[in-house]
Parts: structure tokens; C-alpha cells; sequence
């Protein structure tokens, strides 16, 4: 075991951080300036500081403008807001279940949303106005999430054939009653229903942003509290509560709070599979594992691989549109069967 | 600040089956107990009693005058410190990062050198940028040993701390058991190691059965009917060849060996005779 390539060159976050900053800028300018018709990046920020209520010397037209700010912004800010909530999401899970196969997607969570969110839809629920579908993609996803935990968790551990299996099992349980639900679905929420199944940014406006923006941001600013915790469940429940975490509390806190992004994220753009765990995993080799670091920079990565991701779906086949899960999708599988090879190579596969 | 730990008719039953049965022992300030038994004893369930782990049956845990379920997590953590048997992680933390958990939830920066002092105490400092899945079990024990000492509780509960450590490290970890002790600590630790028990230890509880049969010095306790009945296997004690304590020796079973020994003993009667 011990003796060979045990010391990994690590990027401290000082250094990451800002780096993964400037590529979300960066995915940002390329997300709103490519496209049907192209944008300058500097008529970008001409335009967005114009609605900032700042002058600068830079000319675009009318409709540039009308496209920036009424089409591409707020499609780019919800692919920020998306990505960064599942690549947090992603990283919470697997560091709450000591598993690094723990993924919203893999393990049924945003199934489970999705189904509450398809459940709303099809059964034509709108008691709660507009917050109705979100409001189901939350119950959706904290009820998986809650099922999972208590199905998989077993002694303080979770072992990585119980909670794929239970991932298996919950999404075959939500995809059937998805399809159930595609009976009694009139072809117009028959669409919404495909939509959701295969994630898609295409219906963002700032309404869906506003409708998203406040469960992830107030997701992203809480989660950090729980880095120096969830760094101590990697050892264990029982080891992380003998060195003061309130064990009990912070799992629930964890749950609800990775529900309520994971609800969010795929009440606005469906199931986008894999970014809860590519992103992570990525983090990890460049960084290292500890989650001060790990957190913030899965928000930034996430945002920007969502981000370009999308850019892909609306470009690669124009004028047609791939649905963003798709994309997330192609990259997410390999990137599985690459990672469970390494494994496999360096430990004998995951136990 | 030195502590105070007492169990007090501790009992645990879990589905019809106790596990600990009525165990009663305080743990003072300055003593190395050492809790031994056969497997299955109920020595590490002690241990998570005293730890505050678990909810019991009957009877409960003092720690410095109250009731130790009463304690939030983060007062209980400055009070004790728990060694695992074994710690698995599934992430490449690094065996410095493994060593600055044992601050706490809330530490950044180690800025009072406890880290590095830990780490020193387990020569552990020369692997202090390795990986701590890529190490060996001994290192790996090495280091939560660190983690354990990082947390500079009063008290410290050590689930085999030794157990795959080679000698040189056995004797290192009840040395450092020792110190903390003669530093004021209480320290509680499992061992398999009789000798090591009846070296290092001031008191050995024997457990058997959930029961704790008899808690006391070593010559107390490590009585040749006693360990014989317990372990359930012939056992001789000795005086030690160079320290004032007993030296526990299992008897073998096997025939050949058996012929040895008697060999041994007959040769010895006849030069007794001559």
C-alpha cells in the first residue's frame, strides 16, 4: 500500500478559486456572446452595465441589446444558479454519505424532484401559485433524499452497493411513475413532462431566475458554515461527533438544505444529470478533498460546466436545441466508467 | 484541567441480549486503565458507554458531575478524545489534514503548533504530506493516534491502540498513554497485550460477558486462576525478569509443544534432584 505516489501536487484554494472565478467569467462572456447572432464581449459588458445604469463608450444595437438582457442573461445567470447548486449538492452528499459516488442524479434525489415536479404539472396543482411546481420539486427531492438516507445508512455508514442499489431502485420507482403520470397528461404538459426528464435551460426568463435564485443563493451562502463539519463525517458519524460536530442536527440541516437546491435546480431545468459528480471528483484531484475549499470551488465549477454545457446544447446542432441533460449526460457517463476504472486500478473498486 | 469519568451500574441491552451488565468504575486523573477480556467481552462497548455514545439500559455515565448524555457534542469534545480501531477514509485527505480534524469543526489554522507536536508523537511528521488511504495500517493507526492527541482532551478512551502496530510502536503509543497520564489525564485503553496491560496499566479491568469480573493493580488482577478461567485458556503468571509486575504467559495446547514443555520441566526435575 504505502510508499508510492502517496504525495499529490495540490492547487491551494487561494490560487483555485480565483482561477475558477475568472473561467465562470469567462463561460459567462463566450455563454452570452455566442449564438444565433454573435456579441462582442465588450458590447457584453456594455450592455449589462447599461442596464446597470453605467455609460460606456461601446456601440450595439437595439436588438443586441433586447437579446443580451432579455434572452441569453438570464439563461446564463440560471445555468450559474443550476450548475452551482448541483455541483454543491453533489459534493455535500458525497461527503455527508462518505461516498464519492453520491450524486443527486445517481442517487434518485433529482428524480424524486422531478417527479414531484411532473406530478404538479400533470395533475394540474397551481394552489400555491406559481411556487407550486418548485414548492413540489422540493418535497420531491427532500423525500428521496430522506429515503435514500434512511434506506442506505446502516451503523453510522453507508455502503456504496446499498446506496447505488437504492439510487436504482428509487429512480426505476420515479421514472415509473413519471410515465404513469404521462397517461393522464394532456399533450401540452406531455411536453413539460419531456422537459423535464431531459433537462433543458430553454424556457429561462428572469421569472424562472427569480424563482430559482432565492432557494440556491440562500443555499450557497449557508453551505459553507458546514465545510469544517462535513470534513469530519468523512471520518466517520461517531468519529466526527466525538470531535464535536452535533452529528444528528447538521445531517438533517444538510438534507434539507441539498433538497431545497436539487428541488430548485430541476424545477427550472429539469434533470441534469452527472454535474453533482463530475465536478467534485474534478475539484478533488486538483485540490484535494477538504470541503473549505472542495465547496466554493463546485460552485464555480458547477456553474461554469453548466454553463458551457448549455452553450454546447444551444450551438452544436443549431438552429436546433440538444436538452442540456443530454449533453451532461454524454460527458457524465465515460467520465463514470473512467473513474471506476482508476479506482478500480488503485484500491481493487469501490467496496 | 484534569477530569473526572465514572460509570455507575452500567447496563445495555439490545434486543434481549446485555452487553453490559451492571458495570461500575470511576477513572482518575492521572491513571492508565487498561480494560482487557476475550472477544466479545464487551470492552468496546464500554468504551462507547464512557464515551457518551450510547443510550443505556441503566445505570449512567458522570463526567466531572454530570451526566454525560447531558453534554452538547462540542463541551464533550474538550472533555474526552475517542481512537477508533480503524479509521477508513474514502478521500485522499492528507495525514496533516487527518491530524488538524482532531481540532474540531471549527479550525482553520494550526497556529499554536499542536498539529506538529501530535504528529512528532507518533513519528508521524516525516509522513505528515502523504496520502492517508495510500498508508499502511500501522501508519494509519499512527496517525488517528495524532488526531486523538490533537484534540488534548483530560480524557482519552483508546479502542486497541495497538493492535497493528509492530513493537517498537506498541511500546511508543502506552508511552505516550503514560505521559498524558503523569500529565494529569485520565486514559482508558483496550488491549489484547496482557504484558502490556500489566506493564503500563495502573489498574486492568477484566471484562467478560458484559461484566467487569474485577478492576486493580496488575498483581491484583493478573492471577493465574482468574486469567485462566476468563480467557479460557491455561495461563501461568510469573514475576517479571526486570519490572515489579506480573509476566502473563499463555500455556500452549498442541501436543508437540506440550512435550516440550514437559521435556523442559522433567529436565529441570532431574538437575533439582542432583
Amino acid at each position: 500500500m504505502g510508499g508510492t505516489a502517496t504525495v499529490v501536487p495540490r492547487i491551494p484554494g487561494a490560487v483555485l478559486l480565483p482561477l475558477l472565478a475568472l473561467l465562470l467569467i469567462g463561460a459567462t462572456l463566450a455563454g452570452i456572446g455566442i449564438g444565433a447572432v454573435r456579441i462582442a464581449p465588450e458590447q457584453t459588458v456594455a450592455i449589462l452595465l447599461d442596464h446597470l445604469g453605467i455609460k460606456i463608450d461601446v456601440a450595439y444595437t437595439q436588438q443586441q441589446d433586447a437579446i443580451v438582457w432579455a434572452i441569453r442573461f438570464p439563461r446564463v445567470i440560471l445555468a450559474i444558479l443550476v450548475g452551482s447548486a448541483l455541483g454543491v449538492s453533489g459534493a455535500v452528499l458525497q461527503g455527508m454519505f462518505r461516498n464519492p459516488l453520491a450524486d443527486p442524479g445517481l442517487i434518485g434525489v433529482s428524480s424524486g424532484a422531478a417527479l414531484g415536479a411532473v406530478g404538479s404539472v400533470a395533475l394540474g396543482f397551481s394552489f400555491l401559485g406559481v411556487a407550486t411546481l418548485p414548492a413540489f420539486a422540493f418535497v420531491g427531492g427532500v423525500i428521496t433524499s430522506i429515503t435514500v438516507y434512511l434506506i442506505a445508512r446502516h451503523d453510522g455508514r453507508t455502503e456504496i452497493v446499498t446506496l447505488i442499489l437504492t439510487g436504482i431502485a428509487l429512480n426505476t420507482v420515479s421514472g415509473a411513475l413519471t410515465g404513469l403520470l404521462t397517461y393522464v397528461a394532456s399533450d401540452q404538459q406531455l411536453r413539460q413532462v419531456v422537459f423535464w426528464s431531459l433537462g433543458s435551460l430553454g424556457t429561462a426568463t428572469w421569472t424562472t431566475v427569480g424563482g430559482a435564485a432565492p432557494f440556491i443563493i440562500l443555499g450557497l451562502l449557508l453551505i459553507p458554515r458546514w465545510g469544517g463539519s462535513l470534513n469530519l463525517f468523512v471520518l466517520g458519524e461517531r468519529e466526527a461527533r466525538h470531535l464535536g460536530v452535533n452529528t444528528e442536527r447538521v445531517r438533517i440541516e444538510l438534507i434539507v438544505v441539498t433538497a431545497l437546491m436539487t428541488g430548485a435546480a430541476v424545477a427550472v431545468a429539469g434533470v441534469v444529470g452527472f454535474v453533482g459528480l463530475i465536478v467534485p471528483h474534478l475539484i478533488r484531484l486538483i485540490a484535494g478533498p477538504n470541503h473549505r475549499v472542495l465547496l466554493p470551488a463546485c460552485a464555480l465549477g458547477g456553474a461554469s460546466l453548466v454553463l458551457l454545457a448549455d452553450l454546447a446544447a444551444r450551438t452544436i446542432a443549431s438552429p436546433a436545441e440538444l436538452p442540456l441533460g443530454v449533453i451532461t449526460a454524454l460527458l457524465g457517463g465515460p467520465f463514470l466508467i473512467v473513474l471506476m476504472l482508476k479506482t478500480r486500478q488503485a484500491q481493487g473498486g469501490w467496496a | 484541567m484534569p477530569s473526572s469519568l465514572i460509570a455507575e451500574g452500567v447496563s445495555l441491552s439490545i434486543r434481549s441480549r446485555w452487553l453490559l451488565r451492571e458495570v461500575s468504575f470511576s477513572v482518575e486523573p492521572g491513571e492508565v486503565i487498561a480494560l482487557v477480556g476475550p472477544n466479545g467481552a464487551g470492552k468496546s462497548t464500554m468504551l462507547r458507554a464512557l464515551a457518551g455514545d450510547l443510550t443505556l439500559t441503566n445505570g449512567r455515565v458522570v463526567l466531572d458531575g454530570r451526566n454525560i448524555d447531558q453534554y452538547p457534542p462540542r463541551d464533550l469534545a474538550l472533555k474526552r478524545a475517542v481512537l477508533p480501531q480503524q479509521t477508513v477514509l474514502q478521500f485522499a485527505f492528507s495525514v496533516r489534514e487527518v491530524v488538524e480534524m482532531g481540532r474540531g469543526p471549527r479550525h482553520i489554522i494550526d497556529n499554536d503548533g499542536v498539529v506538529d507536536a501530535s504528529l512528532r508523537r507518533t513519528d508521524s511528521y516525516d509522513i505528515a504530506d502523504r496520502i492517508y488511504p495510500s498508508l499502511s495500517g500501522g501508519e494509519q493507526a499512527r496517525v488517528t493516534l495524532s488526531r486523538v492527541l490533537a484534540q488534548q482532551t483530560p480524557i482519552l478512551l483508546l479502542d486497541e491502540p495497538t493492535a497493528s502496530l509492530d513493537l517498537h510502536h506498541q511500546q511508543m503509543v502506552m508511552e505516550v498513554a503514560r505521559e498524558l497520564a503523569m500529565a494529569g489525564a485520565s486514559v482508558v485503553v483496550i488491549l489484547h497485550d496482557l504484558n502490556l496491560a500489566a506493564t503500563y496499566a495502573d489498574r486492568i479491568g477484566i471484562m467478560r460477558e458484559g461484566r467487569l469480573v474485577t478492576i486493580g493493580t496488575p498483581w491484583e488482577t493478573c492471577t493465574e486462576a482468574l486469567l485462566t478461567e476468563v480467557f479460557e485458556c491455561e495461563i501461568a503468571v510469573a514475576q517479571h525478569p526486570i519490572r515489579d509486575c506480573p509476566l502473563v504467559i499463555p500455556m500452549a495446547k498442541s501436543a508437540d509443544i506440550r512435550m516440550d514443555v514437559e521435556r523442559i520441566a522433567g529436565a529441570a526435575g532431574r538437575n533439582g534432584a542432583r
